[in-house]
């Protein structure tokens, strides 16, 4: 996960990062990111699978997890830019993000 | 008498077999621990091929010379073995980074670019309960745009920390 996704928080866009982790594992990780984004859990899946992202057991311990994606939403919560990586170790970049970023009002 | 007199000196160490082994042992810790996290050595992990070659060229030349200059040079057996190891860890990292990481499932009912991203309510790293449509309002926390309403939202799918 890029750490410099913070600095999307300042440019008005609201970073939200969504795993099968439980909430304390993702307290971890967000207190790392000092907060900047909101992390939630999706523990069983169901969101990941209601966005057709589910890697079926693909987690260390073997439960089903997310492929990585990024979606940028506009202020009406419609899709204006989406990343969905051939190679979970090739992550979109807080830049690439913004540069999608700038057409939004 | 001078016929009978056998000159031995010590065999000189193998170092190469030894450095480059120990280079190839290297190269996944390395990567894992600290090229990861810099995109540039991370999406195309061309210094941690780079590692290999180097290793492999050491290991290549010790044995070579183990070969060619037994009453010098030790590591005929052991040079092959630590070079057929370094050539399987090289295998497993090929294998996990231009095969594993991209067996991705084909999500193809991923939302669309113009599509509507469906609502959802999930807890965040506290436990309390936060949706989409919550998300998309209310006004961010920090920084110069604190107050505000937020122009977009980024959802990050990701695997897990781990």
């Amino acid at each position: 996960m890029e750490e410099n996704l913070g600095e999307l928080a300042k440019q008005g866009v609201r970073p939200v990062a969504i795993s099968a982790d439980t909430s304390e594992e993702s307290a971890t990780l967000c207190k790392k990111a000092k907060y900047t984004y909101t992390f939630l859990s999706d523990r069983d899946a169901t969101v990941i699978r209601q966005y057709d992202l589910l890697h079926a057991k693909a987690g260390e311990d073997g439960r089903d997890i997310a492929r990585p994606a990024e979606f940028l939403l506009d202020s009406d919560g419609v899709v204006r830019w989406r990343n969905l990586t051939e190679d979970f170790r090739v992550r979109a970049t807080g830049e690439d993000v913004l540069k999608a970023a700038q057409g939004l009002k | 008498m001078a016929e009978d007199e056998v000159v031995t000196h010590k065999k000189k160490w193998n170092w190469r077999i030894w450095v480059g082994f120990l280079i190839a042992l290297a190269a996944i810790p390395v990567y894992v621990a600290i090229l990861v996290w810099h995109p540039v050595t991370r999406n195309v992990p061309w210094a941690t091929w780079l590692m290999f070659v180097l290793a492999g060229w050491l290991l290549w030349t010790g044995v070579r010379r183990a070969y060619a200059n037994p009453q010098e040079y030790r590591g005929k057996i052991v040079g092959t073995v630590l070079g057929v190891l370094a050539l399987a860890i090289a295998g497993l990292f090929g294998f996990g980074t231009l095969y594993l990481s991209r067996e991705l499932p084909a999500s193809g009912g991923a939302p669309q670019v113009g599509a509507k991203a469906p609502d959802f309510t999930l807890p965040d790293a506290s436990g309390k309960m936060v949706s989409l449509a919550a998300l998309l309002t209310e006004p961010l926390p920090g920084g110069s745009a604190a107050g505000t309403k937020p122009r977009g939202v980024v959802l990050i799918f990701y695997r897990g920390y781990w």
